[in-house]
């Protein structure tokens, strides 16, 4: 059952701490960068230069036989996916997608990197279910605003199933930065209730270029 | 020259960077990045940077000589440059990479042509800016002092 994927993979994830990031850029000074910024909010980092290397690692590579590209893979824990948009071959909107297609993953959030800051390209991504963008070059203080999804350390550590209330911070918005300090729970509910006006009002004034 | 001669002589060195245009905040931010536990995090950043430099310049030039030129190819070279300056803090390179990829649009050679020399002057300079920056930290280091940080 899919609930039940997703709570095995969680209470899998909950006699480990650390926070697993997959991140996937092809460039290789991004990917050196965004590893050492993880890192230093103490995550544990599996970085990738491809979409298909994402997915391969998931376990979503469609060149399996059907059974085993469901995404079981044993000892598998990723908490949050951070991707590069424009990537050549598969995009981070196709990895988006893919990822939100799957049964066992579509629960993990995902957060889009670009250098570009185009909104018809950001409400896009949203509203494919990404929980956050970032525009590149990316800062310490861009990934620590990814604290909801546990970056950083976590607070709430135990997930229960059926869940439909927020994983809470217990620490409200400091800065202007952190502007999605309050961001929606990483709870079943489809990516149309996230609010993308409100959210896309708070992107355009909070990005600068 | 003593360390405190030695680390007035880097500090004014990053300054003129940053001032002219070399070098951008993100430099700055990939500074705060480096501890005890990733002492040559910039250094090897920075290396990453020249390597990617000279292949994706090899590609650009390799591209505009073409016949007729994939201005699409160009421009996803440039694209891919613009990006890891950027992540670096090389300013200049980055703003000249923007230029380049109007001109790719444009589908003007000409254009094209000019900023990439312009990319491999640029590039040039802040190599021998950064890489006499590092030489500057090494002695400081040999001769047992700390690194200051441009804040």
């Amino acid at each position: 059952m899919d609930c039940d994927g997703v709570v095995s993979g969680v209470r899998m994830g909950e006699a480990s701490e650390e926070v697993h990031v997959l991140a996937v850029d092809d460039s290789l000074v991004d990917r050196k960068v965004i590893e050492r910024l993880l890192k230093i909010l103490a995550c544990k980092v599996t970085a990738v230069d491809s979409g298909l290397r994402a997915l391969e690692y998931l376990g979503l590579d469609q060149h399996k036989i059907p059974s085993q590209s469901n995404g079981f893979v044993e000892g598998l824990k990723v908490d949050l996916i951070i991707t590069d948009y424009c990537m050549p071959g598969m995009t981070g909107y196709d990895l988006l997608k893919k990822i939100k297609e799957s049964s066992t993953f579509r629960e993990i959030p995902v957060v889009i990197m670009s250098s570009e800051n185009i909104l018809p390209r950001i409400d896009r991504c949203l509203e494919e279910g990404a929980e956050d963008f970032i525009v590149k070059p990316v800062k310490l203080s861009d990934v620590k605003r990814l604290k909801d999804y546990g970056v950083g350390g976590r607070i709430n550590k135990r997930k229960l199933p059926d869940t439909t209330e927020p994983d809470l911070s217990s620490s409200p918005p400091s800065d202007s930065s952190s502007l999605l300090s309050s961001s929606p729970s990483i709870s079943p509910s489809p990516p149309s209730i996230i609010d993308s006006p409100i959210r896309r009002l708070k992107m355009t004034t909070a990005t600068h270029d | 020259m003593d360390v405190l001669q030695l680390q007035r002589k880097l500090r004014e060195h990053q300054a003129a960077m940053l001032r002219e245009g070399f070098l951008d905040d993100q430099f700055s931010q990939l500074q705060k990045l480096q501890d005890e536990s990733s002492p040559d995090f910039v250094i090897e950043v920075v290396k990453m940077f020249f390597d990617d430099s000279e292949k994706l310049l090899n590609n650009m030039t390799r591209a505009l000589g073409q016949v007729p030129v994939d201005f699409k190819q160009v421009d996803a070279h440039v694209h891919q440059y613009k990006g890891s300056s950027a992540s670096v803090g090389a300013a200049r390179v980055k703003n000249v990479c923007a230029t380049f990829r109007n001109f790719c649009e444009t589908q003007n050679l000409e254009g094209c042509v000019r900023c990439l020399q312009q990319l491999q002057q640029e590039y040039s300079l802040l190599k021998n800016n950064l890489q006499y920056l590092f030489r500057l930290q090494e002695e400081i280091q040999a001769a047992g002092g700390s690194i200051p940080t441009i804040e």
